[in-house]
């Protein structure tokens, strides 16, 4: 069964919500797909609940979900985009269940995640991503009393840290990757010491006492089978602190897999689009991290431009324009600003997992001439995960890029890959056995 | 909305939990690995928003849940796979 609708929007983080919005204020019927459980994406996890009003963000969700709900605008959540069938439909996977649905024109805004990159240790249970261990707290997890060191690199992990901080955590330590000098480049112009970037993003007070270092990254993990200690350097000196978890992640990339299947092209990791978010391919826009990492903001205005877009209304972008090009030239000094040292490509051992679905080592990997030659020759990126934690890993080691994307570009059942709906056949999943 | 608190199983270990909360959560409180990697390594939770899959357990017999997507519902099964 399919049904059609002239706007469908995939992802109902800030730039779908407010992408779909816009167009349905205009008077279309716009569809609104996610895969989570409940609307906000990942910054505004799990806002819904009770106990999340003190956070700085919640008015601006609560004004845009207001918004949203206001229109007559469907929303389906726990909707994954597996296939494009055919011209103007997605294929979904809802409880495992396949659902068609048509469009006129699509607006993809499914955000980014974090990037994680090898070394020693990190597949220990206890080593989560930093981003990962807030989800995971968001999600009921029990931080009080834990020692946890924050590592990696972005502005996130300052607002990780306080997070964890504030639900009772003890926060080890932050180490920030970046060195300084790069960070106050990047117009923490009062930056003279960390400090001061702390209070540059407002969470000095929350992490008052805790050590924040740049030019620092994690070496290596140690444990048997849980995370005990995390060894750390600067580069000339080493040490080592005891602790339960150590949240580690490197900034954040696109989610590119449902671009990747429509075939927009991408340039220099992001999608392109022009001043209406429009992208190389008829009909299909994209809005948010998509087109560049530059968080809410940035997404909330793309989400709107595509939204009056597709709404036919051109005249209603114009007011963005000086905004707009303010918000992208931000995107493009956080990505200069937090980019990746050299010394994060020298951290792995022959025996360190770099494929962690299908355990291919770093010397197997390396061994390898290209992402599609380790694929044959290794099952690297051939796992549940679809590469899409190994892909960005090996594009930073080995400058291997994983253009492709074959459907189905999440593990699908059986049922919905040969499009047929059968609710007996839940349980032939298909994760063990991906298509090459 | 109220929490209400309830006991599920992680691998025969009874384990006491909220409405509110993930089996990736719950797994970790458990101390329990989600899953036995290819090696033959315990692995937990790591990216938390369903992208990473190292989180796949068996629930209530479904095998490879990705558990950080799932609530825990009061009699819930989970058993590392």
């Amino acid at each position: 069964m399919t049904r059609t609708f002239d706007v469908v929007v995939v992802g109902g983080g800030p730039g779908g919500i407010a992408a779909a919005a816009v167009a349905a204020e205009a008077g279309l019927r716009v569809c609104l797909v996610d895969d989570n459980r409940s609307p906000g994406g990942q910054i505004w996890r799990e806002f819904d609940r009770d106990g999340t009003k003190d956070n700085p963000h919640w008015r601006e969700f609560a004004r845009w979900t207001e918004r949203l709900r206001r229109t007559r605008c469907e929303i389906w959540m726990g909707s994954q985009v597996v296939d494009q069938p055919a011209a103007n439909v997605l294929r979904l996977e809802r409880d495992g269940e396949v659902l068609d649905v048509g469009f006129g024109k699509l607006i993809v805004a499914t955000g980014a995640r974090e990037r994680f990159l090898p070394f020693p240790g990190w597949t220990l249970p206890g080593v989560t991503g930093a981003g990962g261990l807030q989800a995971l707290m968001k999600a009921g997890l029990e931080v009080r009393g834990k020692r946890v060191v924050v590592a990696g690199t972005g502005p996130l992990l300052l607002a990780i840290a306080a997070g964890l901080k504030g639900a009772g955590a003890t926060i080890v330590a932050i180490y920030e990757q970046a060195p300084l000098r790069k960070l106050a480049g990047f117009g923490f112009s009062l930056a003279s010491y960390p400090a001061k970037i702390a209070e540059g993003f407002g969470y000095a007070r929350k992490l008052r006492g805790v050590p924040y270092r740049t030019g620092c990254w994690v070496k290596s993990a140690e444990g048997s089978t849980q995370l005990n200690r995390v060894n750390v350097t600067d580069g000339a000196k080493e040490w080592a602190h005891d602790c339960e978890w150590l949240a580690c992640g490197f900034h954040l990339v696109p989610n590119l897999e449902v671009p990747l299947l429509l075939g927009c092209e991408v340039v220099d990791g992001y999608v392109a689009v022009d001043a209406f978010q429009q992208t190389s391919v008829p009909a299909v826009a994209c809005v948010g991290e998509l087109t560049g990492i530059g968080g809410l903001e940035k997404a909330l205005v793309e989400g709107q431009i595509a939204g009056w877009i597709a709404a036919g209304r051109e005249e209603k972008v114009r007011a963005f324009s000086t905004r707009m090009k303010k918000l992208q030239s931000f995107a493009r000094r956080l990505d200069e600003a937090f980019a990746l040292r050299d010394e994060l490509r020298n951290l792995c051992t022959p025996e360190t997992i770099v494929c962690r679905c299908e355990d291919v080592a770093y010397s197997a990997a390396k061994a390898c001439g290209s992402w599609r030659e380790a694929k044959l020759h290794t099952r690297c990126g051939m796992g549940p995960c679809q590469g899409r934690i190994c892909g960005p890993e090996t594009e930073f080691l080995f400058g291997w890029r994983d253009t492709g994307v074959r459907p189905p570009i999440l593990p699908a059942k059986l049922g919905t890959v040969a499009g047929v709906l059968d609710p007996d056949q839940s349980d032939a999943s298909v994760l063990e056995q991906v298509p090459t | 909305m109220a929490t209400e608190s309830f006991i599920i199983k992680v691998n025969r270990t009874e384990v006491r939990v909220t409405t509110d909360m993930s089996v990736a959560a719950a797994m970790m409180m458990a101390g329990e690995p989600c899953r036995i990697s290819v090696r033959g390594e315990p692995r937990a939770p790591m990216c938390g928003m369903g992208i990473c899959m190292e989180c796949r357990a068996t629930v209530d017999g479904r095998k490879h849940q990705r558990t950080c997507q799932v609530m825990c519902v009061p009699g819930m099964e989970v058993v590392t796979e």
